[in-house]
């Protein structure tokens, strides 16, 4: 579950952020999952539980998870396209879950077969918004 | 608002590596990453505990020197590098299935962020990395977030690798970057005009390639291995 590492991240990362913008506690914190990277969300939430112990300004924290689709941009023919259709097998899947850049090695522009396409959205995990009390 | 959460853990990540060594060198073809792994290995040999990045993710050749096949890392909280001859080692052709990898500059960031966020290195004395060739976003993100790292430069005999390293060292001294020293690889003889230490062209190397104990057993190693003394990386 390489998903913990990211989870310790989201959550080390929203304390630090809510601590510079003087938050004095932490109500909710959104997360967008670029598809790209499928997270699997059960064992990111089960992490995030795990971790929460280690991070009291983060005990009453609500995580809001939401799913952010990919898009793909091509830079040799300017083709806009979705992750949905692209072809890859379990394992080249597995291998952009692990590094998402590893999309240029395995997915290709369906219009022109170019590798060199920009992920315009939904590549990994952000954390779009933090709540909280002043 | 949109927070890039994985900067955050990558000093956790490294908490627990006393010395990182990044293997540079502004040319390509000039020895870096036969220098990188060679290196950890004698260091691993020594019985410290070592880990080695190819961080040149275009030409990530780290796995050819060491012969590392059928290696994959385990999934535990992150990534454990998988350990090859004592070196935890960790490549982007885990992952490449060894395809080419065409990542453009802020792509390329963003892959070493990952493996940097990712990584569980746990207890190290070194971290060697193998630097991609010049300045670029592999560079700069080492300075960004491996401070601290010191850099081993790797030149050749050649006018135009002399040049462009004084060059990269002004910068270094500019950035803050600590140098451990100027290594000449390939060298002619036991001198060289603006290198700390010199390892002497061998031709036996080549075929030592891939087959670690054959590797060290080269006069490439030795001369490595006195060069790592001098410079301060053994001592």
């Amino acid at each position: 579950m390489h998903e913990w590492a990211l989870a310790e991240s989201v959550i080390k990362s929203a304390v630090e952020h809510a601590g510079a913008q003087q938050l004095k506690k932490l109500k909710e914190t959104g997360v967008l999952f670029g598809e790209l990277q499928a997270i699997d969300k059960e064992i990111f939430s089960f992490a995030l539980e795990e971790l929460r112990a280690q991070f009291p300004a983060a005990r009453d924290c609500k995580f809001k998870i939401t799913l952010e689709p990919a898009a793909f941009r091509c830079k040799a023919c300017s083709h806009e396209f979705p992750l949905k259709g692209l072809r890859k097998t379990k394992d080249e899947a597995e291998f952009i879950h692990f590094v998402p850049e590893m999309a240029h090695t395995f997915l290709k522009c369906p219009k022109c077969k170019s590798p060199d396409f920009e992920i315009a959205r939904g590549r990994g995990v952000s954390i779009n918004y933090l709540k909280g009390e002043k | 608002m949109n927070i890039d959460p994985r900067p955050s853990v990558i000093a956790e990540r490294l908490k627990n590596v006393k010395r990182v060594i990044a293997v540079t060198g502004w040319k390509g073809g000039i020895g870096k990453s036969v220098t990188a792994a060679t290196l950890a290995l004698l260091l691993a040999k020594r019985g410290y505990k070592t880990g080695l990045f190819d961080l040149d993710f275009a030409g990530a050749s780290g796995h050819l020197v060491l012969g590392a096949k059928g290696l994959f890392p385990k999934e535990e909280k992150g990534l454990e590098p998988p350990v090859y001859e004592g070196v935890k080692f960790m490549s982007v052709v885990f992952f490449s299935e060894n395809k080419a990898v065409p990542l453009r500059g802020a792509n390329v960031s963003d892959a070493i962020i990952e493996l940097l966020a990712i990584t569980q290195w746990g207890e190290l004395d070194f971290l060697v990395l193998d630097m991609p060739p010049g300045i670029n976003d592999a560079a700069l993100d080492v300075m960004r977030f491996a401070r601290g790292a010191e850099v081993l430069a790797v030149t050749a005999p050649s006018l135009l690798a002399h040049d462009v390293l004084e060059r990269s060292l002004e910068l270094y001294k500019k950035l803050g970057v600590p140098v451990l020293g100027v290594l000449e690889n390939m060298s002619a003889g036991t001198r060289a005009k603006g290198a700390d230490a010199v390892v002497r062209r061998d031709p036996g190397l080549e075929r030592a390639l891939g087959r670690p104990a054959a590797l060290l057993g080269t006069a490439f190693a030795a001369d490595l291995a006195r060069a790592a003394d001098k410079l301060g990386i053994t001592r």
